[in-house]
């Protein structure tokens, strides 16, 4: 049987579960999680055929679990997980292994088809690797959606004498959780893809920045890396350093990041000079998210036409939805790009937690727009999101009820860039203060401040030096834009 | 309670010079020290300036703009609690009215051995709102759920 030992599965109590179940005598092997966060604990049964679910296991369901030979008749089974519409669906490339098995298992790992990309990738010269991944037609999965093949192009072809490969698990959007999933329920397909990557551009060391929000997975890291030591998957001219962040949400900018890594405040940089070409310690350095690198093994294991077959537009290959919030069913969700928003918050979410209606999705994390229930028809890709004035981020969905209050979230979109501001540039430093008085003085009646908050997004969004002071305008304005009534509630009144 | 270390200026030495010394290791020393006592001590930002070659000024700069460095021994458990956009979707504010009822305001100082935190978002955006104490991460916090955390059950 399994039971999942991901964090998110523990807070909802499949620890409690997993000793009851050790202490009935069963045989249990701790995966990650399939993703399906509603009916977590989710607890599978190996049956002769397939895998049986038994949903929102709690201890004390444990013994009469046992004693009914997990019978498909049983109050809580879902029969087989495998035919669940929510994991039929989906097409999971990244997310193929998580929840599967024993994330540490690296002879699991194997032969789930796990090293196959790497394998390939020590076949193949250098420019053919650059070569597959930016034929893929793959995108930056941390939010900017920079062509991954192009960014290592550029590495690949700067001359120096030391390059990096840094890998952002800074992932602190609020929404998203797909980073740590991939980590915790499946750590070697991201060592892969940085070993693949390491061989692609010429770089011998490898560094993982992961926020320390997440301990579970520091911990599963930590075992992993050793694990690909002991092994030999790296080692032989690669190597990788996991280094723990410290609560700074600006980190997760890949400037501030490398500062950070090189023990300094997490303040941007201004670029040019690309980190691509002056990157840690000055050096070459690919920046990747998890989620960008971790698609790289299959693409080089099934080939970058199999990738780029899938998907709309110019975003190729799948999305990682993290769908959150007031939803009913929450989770991770791996479809190829150009599902619509509606299907996912109606369809696969199944609507809000609360049962009232939808008000309010946001895109993309904290500086993701505010997008209203008549968006919902929207596609999720980069290019559909930009044109309704969003961005699809890191692939979090938030859903708001109707009893949300937009210019109380708008207040909030600046009191976090305030909190969290590095402090570098003005607009976004200053600007952030003053946007938090200003729409405090748009609740308080004052409507002559409207005025006062378009020009000083436009001054944010003109003169920040980073996405941080320069995308805080979007929740703001999109909330603004398409929730005017929450604004001017005081002055009705 | 804690089961921190009390301050040991030698053995806090002892634990930096096991680490290298380039400046990159300033955040996994401080995080050592941390780990270790609980707070980074003030003593230990010369220690650390001093392993890593750089100014005292520096290290000061490092350990005041990371939320996670503290100055002070905390006065007992933490219950970090998201407020960030995910958990507020599911009613995590009314939480922070319910800490301040029970005494132990938010961002507030510890009462009964227990504080309460603000955390922007700890990756559990399906099931909020969510809280971390310790390691262990909580889903689905109800009011009684805060009760109980508070009260250390």
């Amino acid at each position: 049987m399994f039971v999942p030992g991901d964090a998110a599965a523990r807070s909802v109590g499949a620890e409690a579960v997993a000793l009851a179940f050790a202490a009935s005598g069963a045989e249990m092997v701790r995966t990650g999680s399939r993703g399906l966060l509603w009916l977590e604990p989710l607890v599978e049964v190996e049956g002769a055929d397939g895998r049986l679910g038994f949903r929102n296991v709690r201890a004390g369901d444990v013994a009469g679990l046992v004693a009914s030979g997990f019978a498909a008749s049983h109050a809580l089974a879902v029969g087989r997980v495998e035919d669940l519409p929510w994991l039929a669906r989906q097409s999971r490339l990244t997310f193929a292994r998580v929840g599967v098995e024993d994330p540490l298992s690296l002879a699991a790992y194997r032969a789930q088809g796990g090293l196959a990309g790497l394998a390939a990738a020590r076949g193949m010269a250098p420019d053919a690797i650059v070569a597959a991944v930016l034929a893929s037609g793959l995108r930056g999965r941390g939010g900017a959606g920079f062509p991954t093949g192009v960014k290592w192009r550029t590495v690949a072809g700067a001359v120096a004498d030391q390059k990096y490969v840094v890998c952002n698990a800074d992932e602190g959007d609020s929404g998203t959780f797909a980073d740590r999933m991939l980590i915790e329920g499946d750590p070697f397909v991201l060592i892969e893809g940085m070993a693949i990557a390491g061989l692609a551009v010429g770089a011998s060391q490898g560094f993982i920045y992961l926020r320390s929000e997440y301990p579970l997975a520091e911990k599963v890291l930590r075992a992993a890396l050793a694990i690909a030591r002991a092994e030999g998957v790296l080692g032989a001219g690669f190597e990788i350093a996991l280094r723990m962040g410290a609560g700074s949400y600006i980190c997760g900018e890949e400037t501030a990041l490398l500062e950070s890594l090189e023990g300094r405040r997490g303040v941007v940089r201004a670029k040019p000079p690309l980190p691509a070409l002056q990157g840690l310690f000055g050096k070459p350095t690919v920046v990747n998210n998890v989620l960008s690198l971790a698609a790289v093994p299959w693409i080089l294991a099934h080939g970058a036409e199999a990738y780029a077959a899938l998907g709309t537009g110019r975003s190729r290959g799948t999305l990682v939805v993290q769908l959150a919030g007031n939803v009913k069913r929450g989770g991770l969700f791996e479809v190829p790009f150009g599902i619509s928003l509606r299907e996912v918050v109606d369809g696969i979410g199944g609507g809000t937690r609360s049962g009232r209606p939808v008000r309010a999705v946001q895109v993309g994390g904290p500086l993701g727009a505010y997008l209203p229930a008549s968006l919902l028809d929207t596609a999720l890709d980069y290019e559909a999101m930009a044109a309704v004035g969003g961005m699809l981020g890191h692939g979090g969905v938030v859903v708001f009820d109707d009893t949300v209050d937009m210019a109380k979230q708008a207040r909030f979109a600046f009191e976090f860039c305030a909190k969290e501001s590095c402090g570098k540039c003005t607009p976004c430093r200053i600007g952030a203060v003053r946007g938090v008085e200003v729409v405090d003085r748009i609740i308080a009646g004052k409507a002559g401040e409207i005025a006062v908050l378009e020009d000083l997004a436009a001054l944010m969004t003109d003169a920040s030096l980073c996405a941080m002071g320069g995308l805080t305008p979007l929740p703001v304005m999109s909330a603004l834009k398409h929730f005017p009534e929450d604004f001017r509630r005081a002055l009705a009144a | 309670m804690t089961g921190f270390a009390a301050w040991d200026e030698g053995a806090a030495r002892a634990l930096l010079a096991g680490m290298g010394g380039g400046q990159d290791k300033v955040l996994p020393m401080l995080q050592a020290l941390q780990a270790q006592y609980g707070y980074v001590h003030a003593e230990a930002v010369g220690l650390v300036a001093a392993a890593v070659n750089v100014s005292r000024a520096e290290v000061h700069g490092v350990v005041t703009f990371y939320h996670d460095f503290r100055m002070e021994l905390p006065a007992g458990r933490v219950i970090r609690l998201c407020r960030a956009e995910a958990c507020q979707a599911v009613g995590c504010e009314a939480l922070v009215d319910e800490a301040a009822q029970l005494g132990v305001p938010v961002d507030g100082p510890a009462s009964g051995g227990v504080a309460v935190e603000t955390v922007y978002c700890l990756g559990n955006c399906a099931l909020g709102p969510a809280a971390l104490v310790g390691e262990e991460l909580v889903g689905l916090l109800d009011v009684d759920g805060l009760r109980a955390l508070v009260a250390g059950a």
